[in-house]
């Protein structure tokens, strides 16, 4: 018997989250060299520039020693770290094609979108959570955020492989919908935004306390943050993949809504999904806020992208699981 | 920053020395003006749009009336202790409490304090003249500087003044500079964007209240006219006026139900349901329409939505006298997935003994390991129903409300049933079974299907779309569209060319401003 498109689904998946953890090894190895790097190009320009800061004032020698000088030492010292982030992202790009032939595997086996239970709703939004941040990367270069992201992505689809796995079974009538296609597909994009802009603004948190940290002993502590952009530069980063994330987010919320009163006769319910969807939505508009508001911007607003995230991800995983309502399309009970 | 109108701890506005809080005498306007300060900051907005969100999490938790009475019910029989101080503090009703509300009003008097004079200030900005240009462009972002042999001075600020006109800006003229400005649309799209939040509550709150909804259970072959009456229960909105029902009539020909039939994972599960009704008008037209899931009849200002299906064995009593005393059919309440359903039928009528029989209906009869009988299948193939047979007083004669899907045995007795001296009644499709002691028959006649509708009337949701599509645009409008300033200036070389400077001035988030100057350089270049 050959084996049915959805068993060869089910053996992709695992073989890309083999893929993406080795990619994970390799971004992790970058971080780790950035790391050994620092110290050496410190040292090293510490040497070549005291004669030059003795001429003029001997204490700002160590001052001077900032990222520039380590951006500028990059094409030099770092040409072994640059082969570990090669390796990161083409592995990862592999993992995608992957992922991506097991999703639409997946969708050919049900006949229907892969998106309908929490199963294919993972694989489909850590697929597009990967594409959107390979695809970021044509536009910035947010490689650094490999360990990060493909972390979460292996975590992600690790977890629901292993604990949300549904056989193929057809779409009871309430998801027989367009809207299941539109709404589940556009939340699962807002997410990836968020999710890119969540790490950003973790970066930017232990950026912000590297820069916070006396000048001498930036070079002891922190020392991966040290070669990556400044935490004002990651905070503008975080807040354009959010604003992005935000309309995708209010979408979902307008089309989610649609779709309750076409399948329940009411747009708006207040049932335990949308109240998380509205909660999210508030929360993301509060960071927006918080980014136009004296006093709020930088490390309050970084800490509310985080709770907001942190909030995306509850919805999808505690909010389906334990919470009942009429939402339940987890497939995992009945 | 002049252009857009920002509350004071706006991050692109100046500080306002003392913030008011040091004014000596403030008096009782200076009082009421301060504080109207405080509210429309947006410092305010931010801490209350945080408190909504955390306001709207227990509304999550515990269980809410309008959305699962049931479930509240359950909660105050599982927590007697707890539950009456959690509804002491509204937490049953969280999303219509006080203290919700007071939150988004206060955020919406916040906000339409706010919004209302930066509309008056953004109407003004639109007309007004882009803003001289500065002496030294070079200190600007983005500044280009290119040198032509060729070529007057007078061409040069010409082509400048068209080449930003045809790029979307407004421009002025200050001597040999052009000065322009564009996206006008972002401040625009950000008002729109909050104007129409206050449509969308605005709607929500007054517009719901002219609508209704009611539940009606329709068998196959039964009509359902819409009145006030023939409802099983009706909400009504607010301002809802009982003259607005139009008593049209809707019959169920016939429930059409797909179940999966090959797929062994999911055998039996409904894939499709489809309620074949007939249409009659009061004036007399009849048509045809279908309701499934996702798909709600729309008739006359009503949407009518399929929420329920089940079935409505039809069961004949014949009393102790030969008389018929009841033949209905008798809505069954599904208990799995099979549709194993309980139901009631209670016969007043019946002679010597009012009769009350409660029991099960299997559309597909079959057996747990327990031996007790049970559907095995939801489609009907091989109906059949039991009952246990009460005799004594049903209780509807003393005027107090009873559930027809309850049946208080308190003052009955079995006379069939587990228990009692005769086995339970149980038939197969068209049978008929004596009762004991001569108290009558049961038939089981026939197994239609019934549906429950929910019927709606709400003339505010079409404006709720209206305004969120708003939202949606303002929105995109408002992030996305760049504002910014451009300058060119263009100074006579010594040696008979031109010196043309190119500068910009974002106005807020703008990360494509050096790109967007050095894109309209090489146009203008390439223009002249
Ligand atoms: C229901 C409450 C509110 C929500 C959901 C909300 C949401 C938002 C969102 C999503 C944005 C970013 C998009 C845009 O620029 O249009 C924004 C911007 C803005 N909001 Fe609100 N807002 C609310 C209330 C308020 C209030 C009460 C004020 C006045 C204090 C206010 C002032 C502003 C300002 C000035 C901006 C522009 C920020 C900037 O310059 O970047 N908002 N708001």
């Amino acid at each position: 018997m050959t084996p049915s498109l959805d068993t060869v689904s089910v053996i992709l998946v695992y073989s890309a989250i083999a893929v993406y953890s080795l990619a994970f090894i390799a971004f992790t190895m970058d971080l780790a060299r950035r790391a050994g790097e620092v110290r050496t190009v410190a040292s090293a320009s510490v040497r070549a520039s005291a004669p030059a800061a003795a001429a003029i004032n001997g204490s700002t020698a160590t001052a001077v020693l900032d990222r520039e000088q380590i951006e500028a030492g990059d094409a030099t010292a770092s040409r072994g770290r640059l082969v570990w982030l090669r390796i990161g992202l083409s592995l990862t790009i592999i993992g995608f094609v992957v992922h991506l032939v097991a999703t639409v595997l997946r969708g050919l086996a049900a006949e229907r979108v892969p998106w309908a239970n929490m199963y294919e709703f993972s694989l489909t939004a850590t697929l597009i959570i990967t594409a959107v941040f390979l695809g970021v990367q044509l536009r910035e270069d947010l490689r650094f955020l490999g360990t990060f992201i493909v972390g979460l992505v292996v975590v992600l689809l690790g977890l629901s492989t292993v604990g949300f796995y549904v056989s193929v079974v057809p779409l009871p009538p309430s998801l027989q919908s367009i809207w299941l296609i539109i709404h589940v597909f556009v939340a699962s994009l807002g997410t990836a935004f968020l999710g890119l802009g969540f790490a950003l603004s973790v970066m930017q948190l232990l950026q912000h306390r590297r820069e916070a940290l006396p000048a001498e002993s930036r070079f002891s502590r922190m020392k991966a943050m040290a070669s990556l952009p400044g935490a004002e530069k990651l905070e503008n980063l975080a807040y354009r993949l959010i604003i992005v994330g935000f309309v995708f987010w209010t979408f979902t919320l307008i089309a989610g809504a649609i779709w309750a009163e076409a399948a329940w006769g009411r747009y708006w319910g207040w049932d335990v999904k949308e109240v998380w969807t509205f909660v999210i939505w508030t929360i993301f508009a509060g960071y927006i806020h918080a980014r136009s508001t004296r006093g709020w911007r930088g490390v309050p607003s970084a800490w509310l992208a985080i709770v907001g995230f942190s909030a995306v991800l509850f919805n999808y995983t505690i909010v389906n699981l334990f919470f009942n309502g009429l939402h339940s399309y987890s497939g995992l009970t009945e | 920053m002049e252009g857009v109108l920002r509350p004071s701890d706006h991050i692109d506005s100046k500080p306002v020395a003392g913030g008011g809080v040091n004014e000596p005498k403030l008096g009782v306007v200076g009082y009421l003006r301060f504080f109207w300060r405080q509210l429309t900051s947006m410092r305010t907005a931010l801490v209350l749009l945080l408190l909504l969100a955390v306001a709207a999490v227990p509304g999550s938790l515990v269980p809410q009336r309008s959305a699962d009475p049931n479930g509240v019910a359950q909660y105050f029989l599982s927590n007697p202790d707890l539950a009456p101080i959690l509804d002491t503090i509204q937490l049953f009703d969280v999303y219509t409490s006080a203290w919700f509300s007071a939150i988004y009003l206060l955020l919406f008097v916040s906000l339409v304090g706010c919004i209302i004079p930066r509309i008056r200030h953004h109407w003004q900005a639109m007309r007004a003249r882009p803003p001289r240009t500065p002496k030294r462009l070079e200190r600007l972002e983005g500044h280009v500087r290119s040198e032509r042999a060729e070529g007057t001075v007078a061409e040069a600020v010409d082509t400048a003044e068209k080449t930003l006109k045809r790029a979307g800006y407004r421009t002025e003229r200050y001597g040999d500079s052009v000065s322009a400005e564009r996206g006008y649309l972002r401040e625009t799209g950000n008002l729109v964007f909050h104007s129409a939040l206050v449509g969308v509550l605005v709607t929500v709150g007054v517009g719901g209240g002219f609508g209704y909804q009611g539940q009606k259970i329709i068998v196959e072959g039964q009509t359902f006219v819409n009145t006030l009456l023939a409802f099983d229960s009706f909400s009504p909105g607010r301002f809802f006026d009982q003259d607005s029902l139009d008593p049209y009539s809707l019959t169920l020909d016939q429930l059409d139900v797909v179940y999966e039939e090959e797929n062994l994972d999911a055998l039996g599960q409904p894939t499709d349901f489809t309620a074949h009704m007939q249409l009659l008008d009061q004036d007399g037209t009849a048509s045809e329409g279908e309701i499934k899931v996702n798909h709600p009849l729309r008739v006359h200002g009503n949407d009518v939505f399929l929420l329920g299906n089940g079935y409505a064995p039809v069961i004949t009593v014949r009393d102790g006298e030969g008389n018929i005393a009841f033949s209905e059919a008798v809505p069954f309440l599904p208990q799995d997935a099979n549709l194993t359903s309980l139901g009631v039928v209670k016969v007043p009528d019946a002679l010597p003994e009012q009769l009350g029989l409660v029991g099960f209906a299997y559309p597909t009869q079959g057996y747990l390991d327990t031996g007790a009988m049970t559907s095995v299948y939801p489609d009907d193939i091989r109906p059949v129903v039991s009952f246990n047979v009460f005799t004594g007083d049903l209780g509807v004669d003393d005027g107090i409300p009873r559930s027809v899907y309850e049946l208080d045995t308190s003052e009955m007795t079995m006379v069939a049933g587990r228990g009692a001296d005769n086995d339970p009644v149980i038939l197969e499709l068209g049978q008929t079974q004596d009762l004991p002691d001569g108290l009558g028959s049961v038939t089981f006649e026939s197994m239609p299907r019934f549906v429950s509708v929910d019927v709606h009337h709400d003339p505010s949701q079409l404006w709720v779309l209206v305004f969120a599509i708003l939202v949606l645009l303002g929105l995109l409008s408002s992030l996305f569209i760049p504002r910014r300033r451009v300058w060119i200036r263009v100074t006579a070389g010594a040696d008979g060319g031109t010196t043309i400077d190119y500068a910009g001035l974002a106005r807020g988030e703008d990360p494509g401003l050096s790109a967007a100057v050095a894109a309209l350089a090489k146009q203008h270049a390439d223009r002249l």
